[in-house]
């Protein structure tokens, strides 16, 4: 099933002949994004359905997954590292005024893993990759590329969206868990030589703070954001028109787009987790 | 209008339509086995869209499209991969893979066309083949954007015509060509419609094209073009925000009184 993109789209038109100005202007106000949502939906449905049809394009997965995984790992890496190092100085210190500075380790450890290791990463691999993908898939919408592949007889879904989703999801998680790790040897390096923490006491309470729910929260919100980069970028890239331009305009939207819906996510996966753990 | 039982594409009253815009109203022909159509039009006149909406690019608002005498209208995308198979298509700029050499983009239907699906050893001798039809054969490793403007449609011919299609529309091929250039891409479709027999559409906007399809033949002995009345085999016509305003043959064509048409209309002598 290919993927409607607006400009294709036969027109649509909301007629009324009375004197419902405002009404009209408000129906036509709303109608954009709805046809938004039900196209980003329908693009969303259509990648989904391909991972049970052939042919599969494992070549572009695995390729997609060094430029996405490996690619991104330095400054996700990068941002781990600082992130777990900022947290370690500021708590360090707050603690420090209770005499708890051992517990460095375990608000570091906490944090990085619920929260800031998916969203940072997240945020850092959507501003290197939804932008990338939109700026790709949109130079090829308007150089007729992506007519190209459907009169060649392949669905740039199959082809271009899938692998880039398959790609995406495979790598986010793993890059999350890496710059969780680094985050919090980032967080002992500052614990070791500004607090004086012994490596035992850091790492043991680092360790014993995380709970199974703990790295299950961690992993299930990089997965999803992995749907909102991967997609988001698609679907601003497959609907690009307008030339150069128009390819620019599609790569803030999906950068824009990508980093608003991660923070929104985050507090609605946050809910579901505060609300699941026992009291 | 040609006879609609043994037409090889047949519009009959097509619409298209992009949000707002008309681009296509109410548009009807039919082409004939083995014949040229030449289609002048300026910018935005709807010329593409009507080879798109030939190939099941873009949805037909209202109105049936058939093609080898089925209909094609709207028909689904996983239905339409078969029917396009018989086409071959040279979009405007090319429309070649970038991050793909020129040997792959060329062998690129024979390999995806899911009812052509050739061994990778039998496509390379196509792919060859078709480049050298096109006389690249040297460009086989080469990326698109290490060709030059004339270099990439010359390739985007032989990946439309490597699967030797019946039916092969051809989008503006000459448009910012240099004059030499754009004879060259000519001669290669005159070449291609009398080696192949194949039926074309061909959109442009110079005359001088049209003129070059209708009045010469390739000589196979010699491999240039020479002198040659096709006045049964090359129609033409002419679209106008729109709406198709004229079909008719060369001689029609330059005697028509419009104002429209007779911009397009160059005597080349």
């Amino acid at each position: 099933m290919p993927f409607t993109i607006r400009h294709n789209c036969p027109s649509v038109s909301l007629s009324y002949n009375g004197d419902f100005g405002a009404l009209r202007g408000l129906l036509d106000f709303f109608k954009g994004p709805i046809l938004a949502i039900q196209e980003f939906y329908s693009l969303f449905g259509a990648a989904v359905r391909n991972l049970a049809r052939r042919p599969h394009y494992w070549d572009d997965v695995f390729l997609q997954m060094d430029t996405i995984g490996v690619g991104s790992l330095w400054i996700t890496s990068m941002t781990g590292f600082f992130s777990g190092a900022v947290m370690a100085l500021q708590m360090g210190h707050a603690l420090q005024q209770y005499g708890q500075t051992g517990r460095t380790g375990q608000v570091v450890s906490i944090i990085l893993v619920r929260e800031l290791g998916p969203a940072l990463t997240a945020l850092m691999v959507a501003g290197r990759n939804s932008s990338g993908i939109a700026s790709e898939l949109g130079s090829m919408k308007v150089t007729e590329q992506i007519d190209a592949m459907r009169a060649l007889g392949t669905d740039p879904i199959q082809k271009l969206v899938t692998p880039r989703m398959i790609a995406t999801a495979a790598m986010l998680p793993a890059l999350t868990v890496i710059a969780d790790l680094i985050g919090m040897f980032g967080g002992f390096i500052v614990g070791y030589f500004i607090y004086a923490l012994q490596p035992r006491e850091y790492w043991s309470t680092t360790w014993k703070a995380l709970d199974w729910s703990d790295v299950a929260e961690g992993l299930v919100k990089p997965f999803v954001f992995s749907f909102v980069i991967s997609l988001v970028g698609c679907y601003y890239g497959l609907r690009t028109t307008g030339g150069t331009q128009g390819v620019g305009r599609a790569t803030t939207q999906a950068v824009v787009t990508s980093s608003v819906l991660i923070f929104v996510l985050t507090f609605f996966i946050t809910k579901i987790f505060v609300w699941q753990s026992p009291q | 209008m040609g006879n609609g039982s043994d037409s090889v594409l047949r519009f009959e009253g097509v619409t298209v339509k992009f949000e707002d815009v008309t681009a296509l109203k109410g548009v009807s022909f039919a082409v004939r086995k083995s014949e040229t159509r030449i289609i002048l039009g300026a910018a935005g006149s709807g010329k593409s869209v009507l080879l798109k909406a030939a190939m099941g690019l873009v949805s037909v608002a209202s109105g049936k499209v058939f093609l080898f005498g089925d209909e094609t209208t709207n028909l689904p995308e996983e239905e339409m991969y078969e029917v396009r198979s018989r086409v071959g298509m040279a979009f405007q700029e090319s429309a070649l893979f970038d991050s793909m050499t020129i040997a792959q983009n060329v062998a690129y239907p024979l390999l995806n066309q899911p009812s052509i699906k050739s061994k990778p050893e039998q496509a390379r001798a196509k792919v060859k083949e078709a480049l050298e039809f096109v006389e690249l054969g040297q460009t086989l490793q080469k990326f698109p954007s290490e060709l030059s403007g004339g270099m990439r449609r010359r390739a985007a011919i032989a990946r439309a015509v490597v699967t030797k299609p019946p039916l092969l529309l051809y989008d503006s091929p000459t448009a910012g060509l240099d004059p030499i250039t754009a004879h060259t891409i000519m001669a290669l479709i005159i070449k291609e419609r009398d080696v192949d027999q194949t039926t074309a559409l061909v959109v442009t906007h110079r005359y001088q094209d049209g003129n070059l399809v209708a009045n010469f033949r390739y000589n196979s002995q010699s491999g240039n073009l020479e002198p040659s009345r096709q006045s049964d085999s090359t129609r033409f016509m002419v679209m106008r925000e729109g709406e198709l305003i004229f079909e008719g043959d060369q001689d029609e064509l330059e005697a028509a009184s419009d104002s429209y048409i007779t911009k397009f209309v160059k005597h080349v002598d």
